[in-house]
C-alpha cells in the first residue's frame, strides 16, 4: 500500500469518531424532549444546559474530525 | 494549512478559505508581525462591536427602540449567564466575559458572510484566547484562596487509597481545559466552513441538471452554521463562567 492511499484510509478511520458525537447529541436531545414532555414547566430553565451538553458532545466528535483533517492536509 | 496535492477530485479547494494573506508586510526584530487578513477581520469585529453598543445606547430611551433592545438583550443575556454560574461574586468580571462573548460571536458571524475570513477557524487565535482565560482564572484562584487553591485538586469523600490517582486525574483534567476550550471552537468553525465549501463544490460539479439538490442542502446547512456560530460563542462564554466559578468558590 502506498502512502497516499494509507493517508486517505487513515483520515476516513479518524472520521468514525463522529459516530459517537451523533449518538451523544441524539441522547441529549432525546432525553431533553422526554423530560420536557413529562414536566414542561421545568423545560425552559434547562435549555442552557441542553445547549451546553450538545456543544460538549459535539466537540468530542469534532476532535476526531480535526485529526482527519490534519492527516489529510498537514502531513 | 498546506494545500492538498491530490485535490480529491473536487472542483474547488475547501481549505483555500483559511489561507492567511499578508496585507501589509511588517518585520520587526526578525519577527513576522505583518498585518494579515486575520488582523483585519479582528479589527472589523472590534469596530462593529464598538459601533453597535455605542450607537444602540446613545439615545438611552426609557422605552427602547429596536437597536437599543438588541444591546440590552445581549447585556442581560451575558449578565444572567454570569450571575447564574458564579453568583454575585463573579459580577466584577462582567466586562471581560461580555467583551469575550461579543468578540467570539462577531468573529463567528463575520465568518458567515460570503468571501469573508473566519478568524476563529485558526487554532492559534482560539488557543491564545483560551490560555489567557486559563492563566487568568488560575491567578484569580490563587489570589483568592492562596495556597489553599490546591485543595481544588483533592476531591472530597474519597478513600485514601484512591486519592493519589484521583489527584493526578484532576490535575490533568485541569491542565487540558485550555486545549479543549480552544479546540472546540476551532474544530466547529473549521468543520462547518469546510463542509459548506465541499457542498458548494458539489453544486458546481453537478451543474444545472442536479446542482439544485446540494444547493437546497446548503441553504439548510447555512442556517445550521449560523446556529453553531452563536452556540459556540455561548459555550465559550459559559465555560469561562464555569471556570471562574471554580476559581472563586472551589466546590465541585
Amino acid at each position: 500500500m502506498d502512502v497516499a492511499s494509507a493517508k486517505l484510509i487513515g483520515a476516513g478511520l479518524a472520521a468514525i469518531a463522529l459516530a459517537g458525537a451523533g449518538i451523544g447529541i441524539g441522547l441529549i436531545f432525546g432525553n431533553y424532549l422526554a423530560g420536557a414532555l413529562r414536566n414542561p414547566a421545568a423545560a425552559p430553565a434547562q435549555f442552557g444546559n441542553l445547549l451546553l451538553g450538545f456543544a460538549l458532545a459535539e466537540a468530542t466528535g469534532l476532535f476526531g474530525l480535526v485529526v482527519s483533517f490534519i492527516i489529510l492536509f498537514v502531513f | 494549512m498546506a494545500a492538498p496535492e491530490h485535490g480529491g477530485g473536487l472542483a474547488i479547494d475547501p481549505m483555500h478559505q483559511f489561507r492567511i494573506e499578508r496585507l501589509i508586510p511588517l518585520n520587526i526584530g526578525g519577527y513576522d508581525v505583518s498585518f494579515t487578513n486575520a488582523s483585519l477581520f479582528m479589527l472589523i469585529a472590534v469596530a462593529l462591536i464598538t459601533l453597535f453598543t455605542t450607537a444602540a445606547m446613545s439615545k438611552r430611551a426609557l422605552v427602547p427602540g429596536r437597536l437599543q433592545s438588541m444591546a440590552e438583550l445581549s447585556y442581560e443575556f451575558v449578565a444572567n449567564m454570569l450571575r447564574q454560574n458564579t453568583g454575585q461574586a463573579g459580577m466584577v468580571f462582567f466586562p471581560f466575559v461580555f467583551s469575550l462573548f461579543m468578540f467570539v460571536l462577531f468573529l463567528n458571524m463575520l465568518g458567515m458572510v460570503p468571501y469573508s475570513f473566519t478568524v476563529t477557524s485558526h487554532i492559534i487565535v482560539t488557543f491564545a484566547l483560551a490560555s489567557f482565560i486559563f492563566i487568568g482564572v488560575t491567578i484569580i484562584g490563587f489570589a483568592k484562596h492562596g495556597i489553599g487553591f490546591l485543595k481544588f485538586f483533592v476531591p472530597s469523600g474519597v478513600p485514601l487509597v484512591l486519592l493519589p490517582l484521583l489527584v493526578v486525574i484532576e490535575v490533568i483534567s485541569y491542565l487540558t481545559r485550555p486545549i479543549s476550550l480552544s479546540v472546540r471552537l476551532f474544530a466547529n468553525m473549521l468543520a462547518g466552513h469546510t463542509m459548506l465549501k465541499v457542498f458548494a463544490g458539489f453544486v458546481i460539479a453537478l451543474g444545472l441538471a442536479a446542482g439544485w439538490l446540494p444547493l437546497l442542502f446548503m441553504v439548510a446547512l447555512t442556517g445550521l452554521e449560523l446556529l453553531v456560530a452563536f452556540l459556540q460563542a455561548y459555550v465559550f462564554a459559559i465555560l469561562t463562567c464555569i471556570y471562574l466559578n471554580d476559581a472563586l468558590h472551589m466546590h465541585h
